[in-house]
């Protein structure tokens, strides 16, 4: 039950931050944080069918973690889950063709190997 | 341009990575009050949703995932996603120094790698995408 609600939520995260990383970026840099320029960027980006797509993932991610949280410890379902960073820098790499340079792949390998060290 | 950017990656980071532990901690307290939801139905998650606790820690749930979109929209996700992770750290010295919990040389060593991995990320441009290339099919 734990590793099904792990894969569960692995795999709805990553599907969901990325379409929501390509969602932001069609939607362009947000320059202006004043409260009704934020407004503006609500509305705008909920027509946007893959940020709803993704917050629709991130909420059964959200479900699914709660799930988790009610039967393992927090220090199991972090770690677990942060399996979700090498799918994601992948999928970053091959979808979003970001340039994901040494210096990042470094990056997430130590905080991959941070994370499992830290649930010891 | 390129310092502006930098400051609003920082800024934003903070309130991304703030928000996310402290809602995790707060949704975590409540659900082990609430206790588990196998086998209910969805009535149970929004009886759940009634609790103080997993009402505070969803707010600040949501103004995570809105930052994030925020901080999404200029930085890359292989950027974003490294350097967010110095909230693990924040949970395991938060133990540390508020609730007293022993850490190891296993778990300082874990510290020390997320730590390096964040500074080595964060040194790179957060954008190396180029604008409107994002290639997903509609």
């Amino acid at each position: 039950m734990k590793w099904l609600l792990v894969a569960i939520i692995v795999c709805a995260t990553s599907i969901g931050e990325v379409l929501q990383a390509a969602g932001m970026k069609r939607h362009g840099e947000v320059h202006d944080f004043r409260p009704g320029a934020l407004g503006r960027v609500v509305y705008t980006i909920a027509r946007n069918w893959m940020i709803v797509l993704s917050v629709t993932m991130m909420a059964f991610s959200f479900f699914a973690f709660m799930e988790l949280l009610s039967v393992a410890d927090l220090s199991f379902s972090v770690p677990a889950t942060a399996a979700s960073y090498v799918l994601e820098t992948l999928l970053a790499k091959w979808v979003l063709k970001e340039d994901v340079g040494v210096t990042r792949w470094i990056g997430a390998v130590l905080v991959c190997s941070g994370v499992a060290l830290l649930s010891q | 341009m390129h310092r502006t950017r930098v400051l609003k990656t920082r800024i934003m980071t903070l309130i991304v990575v703030v928000s996310q532990v402290t809602g995790d901690y707060l949704l975590t307290r409540g659900m082990h009050e609430v206790g588990s939801m196998v086998g209910k139905s969805p009535l149970a998650f929004i009886f759940a949703l009634f609790n103080p606790w997993v009402t505070t820690g969803v707010a600040l749930l949501i103004t995570w995932l809105f930052c994030h979109m925020l901080l999404l929209s200029w930085a890359d996700l292989s950027y974003v996603l490294p350097v967010t992770s110095i909230g693990y750290v924040l949970v395991a010295l938060a133990g540390r120094f508020f609730l007293g919990e022993v850490v190891t040389w296993t778990r300082w060593s874990g510290i020390a790698l997320i730590v390096s991995g964040v500074v080595l990320v964060g040194r790179t441009a957060p954008a190396t995408h180029k604008p409107l290339k994002v290639e997903v099919r509609q």
